[in-house]
């Protein structure tokens, strides 16, 4: 990787050959607008938002694709370029629904935020619009093609990251989908409901059933915390509205997840405040399971393995841990069961 | 040429010739011939240029004396046979005769300069032996055996040729670029895509003289390196196809493709991959998709095809005219090529006449010629002695060129200034019943319906261009209208991932800037002066010349027409719907549109 | 004409007979990026790309089935309905829009009461528009199945089609 000079609106900035242009400016304090482009994939280049200029090259150029050369001088907010960006954004307005009042994605679309930034006003270009049925065919995920902008993003978080490929572009030009084959319903179809194409749709095309009407992103309180259901350490923001749960997203490029989550860490938040969950420890006592307190309850199993350890030898004790705890806390009980017990009966649910 | 002591017969059998009926002909003169009768032999060539003679056969006496034949039809095959046993020349079916330059319509060959076009219609395509007759694989000879690749590279650049698939980038920068690219295994491609409505020169010579883009490839590929090349052809191609598989087949036997050709230890193999309808596919990168096996949608480049492309390996792609003009040059040296032409643009360029011109058919001309040298000298000019009102040049991509500019010249940075481009080769000639309007809607409605729908600016933008010409035409246009297409014309052009979108709105722009009076009439007048939009035009009955046949009214579809036997007959213009089903039915042309 | 009435009535396997579709993905195997030749010699073989196989055509070349249904409604020559008996082919290139094709079109869809890419009800006949088919000098084209008719005429369009319509190509009339 070669070392690169370059100016980016005046600002003479080093990186690395392996950067686009949008990467560049962004590490440096500079904005690209885009809406096809997500850190997590392949730059894609298609929406031409991101289009800059460079000077000695033919025609604009999409700051997503294009990989920074030695001596590029690149220019990000021409009259030119701004006025392009807004007959893009009033092209897109023009297919697709003003309901944002009730969109759920208000606050959090990219598209919105654009035409805010930008001061567009669908008007100039009227035509004929799309009209198709909204797609809640199971309980996580609902599709509105109306609001699709045909960014390509759900369909390669799908096949890029996930590997999976429900889907993909179906039919060509003005009436192209991100769609099910045989427009099946996605039980039908490989998903196994991660929400990643939630997680990446910059519009209110494809939004989490589940949080449907629950808050605003700015009516939420964000607390990150680290997923509890494997040992990943996926980092989750919980969402968190007047004590609810709401919502579960993950910071884009941070943790060992990146951003990225599997149906667990991203659906499966609802025992959190489940009225079956356990808040204190329960013992049995005479044949019915009462609460205690942790004191008790601890006292009380160390008592019993004491026992069992005098009667017949450490090894008639065995220790069962979850793949739910932390690598710490599966370290701990090994220990607690190698060095303090002095057996290596120790396992792991995820074995069974 | 030697006809071995007979009268030789070389039908004209490309697709042309099949439509008009070239495959009725060829069985009725195999019936005659096989009789016995006659002193004469049947033979095949691709499409001589005269398709609007088709169906077309060539005499060739034993003293080499030629005389085409246009219009033939099985009826008429007895009498020419009889003709050409009694040495005699049917003059009223003359298209060209060897030893009478003038008669016919001699002049459509007298004015052209045929490079690319050299065997077509000469040889059979599905012979090599014909091939080699005529100097074939020679040139790939001598490249293999007696010039290093970048002398190659160095012959082509110095011919200056330029890409004939449209976009005109010199190939031997091109070549050079794959060349220089680092990579193990580097690919070629001939694109055979031909997809713009208008164009069928690519197809003639894959039909014609598939031997030529063959060996075009051998040295392509020797020079920038690619062992491996691909004809990505059309399917809707399939005679071109078809001769594609025989010639390939006979270069395999020949030891001209496959391992250690012409004797060096150059390995070189062509596969044949077929199109699947989808005009964005003429596209380089949307054309490597396709290879691969995906949705035909371009990416942006860079990174561009000579680094990037092929599976991700080094890729040079060329089109199908080019190629066949490269074993010419190989042979001839660059510099002669280079004498033919104007300052940027070199050698020669195949056109396909279509439309209202009176030669529709292919053409090869210098380039430096004039548009009008093009359309009258070698055209013929407007059928029917109407006025010529445009020629459209370089298909969806292209522009409506007017009159006052029939003057331009052959050449790619000039007519590129007229806001038209070389394109491919497509020349449709307009007259006075072409509405302009209706022609730019017409390829608006093209490029939509093929956009890939990747990037925002063609997918929507050609759509609400086209609805905008669409409501013109039905006279809805606002004056407001002709602003709103100024403006995504501009902005979809600079914009537009590919040159689909970037040239998209080329048909529009031109016919604003050439033909703006005919927007405004439609616009502000409500009035389509050729008489082709159905909203703004009323049909009337010529009373004088209307015998009152009634062929009219019976085919109306809504009985909008009236009137006793024999006596003039009326529209009702409430009822007529302006499908002008009756004009076309009319067998004395009294009915006219307004 | 005349026996093309019986031909086409075995001209295509069956969609449950998957036999013709595995002799097509061995052709194939292992071969990069022939996905779009797999599917054309699939439509070949069945006249259209039915759902059954191009599930199992996903499955046996090892691609998704979103990508082999992506691919299939790109390009504009895979169907994945059945056609009728007769495919009529209408030129929609620029000689052909400039010397009328549209009235062809539309007569055609009068006649025969179906839109652009519909097939008729007793699946005798398909209509479609296509791009250029490169015989510009023969325009207004139509193509029934493999006889071109050019240099055609919106009132001959009636005559012409009637000879394709009766079962043994008979005329109706």
């Amino acid at each position: 990787m070669e070392q690169v000079h370059l100016n980016i609106d005046g600002k003479d900035i080093l990186t690395t050959s392996d950067r686009t242009i949008l990467e560049a400016a962004r590490e440096n304090g500079i904005r690209i607008p885009s809406l096809c482009n997500e850190q997590r994939m392949e730059p894609y280049g298609a929406c031409r938002i991101c289009l800059v200029e460079v000077e000695g090259a033919r025609g604009l150029l999409p700051a997503c694709y294009t990989t920074v050369t030695d001596g590029m001088v690149v220019h990000t907010a021409t009259e030119e370029l701004i006025r392009i960006r807004r007959t893009i954004l009033e092209l897109i307005l023009s297919d697709h629904p003003k309901d944002c009042m009730t969109c759920e994605s208000t606050g959090s679309c990219e598209l919105q935020d654009l035409a805010y930034e930008y001061g567009v006003k669908d008007a100039r270009f009227r035509g004929e619009e799309h009209h198709y049925e909204v797609l809640a065919d199971n309980p996580l995920i609902e599709r509105d093609y109306d609001k699709c902008i045909l960014c390509g993003r759900c369909i390669r978080i799908c096949r890029e990251v996930q590997g999976v490929g429900v889907y993909d572009f179906v039919n060509r030009g003005f009436d192209s989908v991100p769609g099910i084959p045989y427009d099946k319903p996605m039980m039908e179809s490989p998903c196994e409901f991660c929400g990643q194409c939630v997680s990446t749709c910059p519009t209110g095309a494809i939004t989490s059933i589940p949080s449907k009407g629950k808050g605003r992103s700015w009516q939420v309180e964000k607390v990150r915390t680290t997923c509890a259901y494997c040992g990943c350490g996926c980092q989750l923001d919980l969402h968190v509205r007047e004590g609810e749960i709401v919502e579960v997203s993950s910071p884009l490029m941070v943790g060992p997840g990146q951003g990225n989550l599997c149906v667990k860490g991203r659906y499966g938040y609802s025992f959190v405040q489940h009225e079956d969950r356990l808040t204190t420890p329960l013992v049995r006592k005479g044949g019915d399971l009462v609460p205690a307190a942790w004191e008790e309850a601890l006292g009380m199993v160390a008592n019993h393995i004491r026992e069992a350890m005098d009667d017949e030898g450490p090894d008639s004790v065995a220790f069962l841990s979850s793949a739910r705890c932390t690598n710490e806390e599966n370290y701990l009980l090994m220990k607690l069961a190698r060095a303090v017990v002095g057996t290596n009966n120790v396992d792991h649910c995820a074995r069974l | 040429m030697s006809t071995g002591g007979k009268n030789k017969l070389v039908l004209g059998y490309g697709t042309c010739g099949i439509a008009a009926g070239a495959t009725a002909v060829k069985d009725a003169l195999e019936n005659e011939l096989a009789t016995g009768k006659y002193d004469a032999y049947l033979d095949i060539a691709g499409c001589m240029g005269f398709c609007f003679r088709e169906p077309i056969v060539e005499v060739t006496d034993p003293d080499g004396r030629s005389v085409i034949y246009g219009d033939l039809s099985p009826k008429r095959v007895s009498r020419l046979l009889e003709a050409v046993a009694g040495g005699e020349v049917i003059e009223d079916w003359v298209v060209r005769r060897s030893d009478e330059p003038g008669a016919g319509e001699g002049d459509f060959l007298a004015n052209q300069h045929r490079i690319v076009l050299r065997n077509c219609g000469n040889i059979n395509p599905e012979s090599i032996e014909e091939y080699i007759s005529t100097g074939g694989y020679e040139a790939a000879r001598k490249a293999l055996t007696s010039m290093t690749p970048e002398e190659l590279i160095d012959e082509v650049g110095k011919s200056g040729i330029r890409g004939r698939g449209g976009a005109g980038f010199p190939t031997g920068t091109k070549w050079g670029f794959a060349r220089k690219a680092k990579g193990e295994q580097k690919y070629l491609v001939c694109n055979a895509d031909e997809g713009d409505p208008g164009a069928f020169m690519d197809r003639s010579v894959l039909e014609g003289d598939p031997h030529a883009v063959i060996e075009g490839m051998i040295v392509a590929g020797y020079a920038i390196g690619a062992t491996q090349a691909y004809i990505y052809c059309r399917a809707e191609y399939p005679l071109a196809l078809k001769r594609l598989d025989i010639a390939i087949a006979a270069c395999h036997e020949w030891g001209y493709l496959g391992q250690g050709i012409f004797g060096t230890d150059w390995d070189f193999d062509i596969k044949i991959k077929k199109g699947a309808g989808a005009f964005v596919c003429g596209e380089e990168t949307a054309l490597i998709a396709s290879i691969e096996g995906k949705r035909g949608m371009p990416r942006p480049r860079p990174p561009f095809p000579a680094n990037e492309g092929l599976w991700g390996k080094p890729t040079n792609i060329n089109n199908v005219e080019t190629l066949a003009a490269i074993p010419w040059i190989i042979a001839n040296g660059g510099d002669r090529y280079a004498s033919v032409g104007t300052e940027k643009s070199k050698g020669t360029k195949v056109f396909c006449l279509a439309g209202k011109v009176r030669r529709s058919g292919l053409a090869e001309v210098p380039m430096g010629y004039t548009l009008r040298q093009v359309i009258f000298d070698v055209g013929g000019g407007v059928r029917e002695g109407k006025e010529f009102k445009a020629v459209q040049m370089g298909g969806p991509s292209g522009g409506c060129l007017p009159a006052s500019l029939l003057d331009t010249l052959v050449d790619y940075d000039a007519i590129t200034a007229t806001g038209a481009i070389m394109g491919s080769g497509g020349m449709i000639v307009a007259d006075s019943s072409t509405c302009m309007v209706d022609l730019a809607r017409y390829f608006l409605s093209f490029t939509q319906e093929e956009s890939c729908g990747k990037c925002v600016p063609c997918r929507i933008g050609t759509k609400r261009m086209l609805e905008i010409l669409a409501r013109i035409c039905s006279g809805e246009g606002e004056p407001e209208d002709l602003e709103r297409l100024d403006i995504l014309a501009g902005d979809i052009k600079a914009g537009s991932l590919c040159a689909l979108g970037g040239t998209a709105p080329n048909p529009v722009l031109t016919t604003l800037k050439y033909f703006r009076n005919e927007y405004e009439d439609h616009i502000l007048r409500k009035k389509c002066t050729a008489g082709v939009c159905p909203a703004l035009i009323t049909l009337h009955i010529q009373e004088d010349i209307c015998t009152g046949c009634g062929a009219c009214a019976k085919i109306c579809p809504v009985e909008a027409i009236s009137g006793e036997k024999k006596e003039p007959h009326a529209i009702d213009a409430d009822t007529c719907i302006r499908c002008k089903l009756c004009l076309s039915r009319c067998p004395e042309e009294a009915i006219y549109a307004e | 004409m005349d026996d093309k009435g019986c031909e086409c009535k075995q001209r295509f396997a069956d969609p449950d007979n998957q036999e013709p579709l595995l002799g097509i993905l061995e052709r194939y195997a292992g071969e990069k990026g022939a996905l779009i030749p797999l599917l054309q010699d699939t439509q070949e073989a069945y006249g259209y790309l039915d759902e059954k196989i191009m599930r199992a055509l996903a499955k046996g070349a090892g691609y998704q089935l979103s990508q082999v249904y992506g691919v299939a409604t790109f390009y504009t020559q895979f169907r994945l309905e059945p056609i009728g008996e007769h495919l009529i082919r209408v030129c929609h290139g620029t000689a052909c829009h400039v010397a009328g094709a549209e009235l062809i079109s539309e007569e055609i869809s009068n006649f025969l009461g179906v839109k652009d890419g519909q097939t008729t009800p007793d699946m005798k006949f398909t209509l479609e528009s296509v791009m250029c088919v490169g015989a510009c000098s023969l325009s207004p084209i139509m193509i029934v199945d493999e006889d071109t008719h050019g240099k055609l005429k919106p009132a001959n369009v009636r005559k012409v089609l009637k000879k394709y319509r009766g079962g043994n190509g008979e005329k109706e009339e």
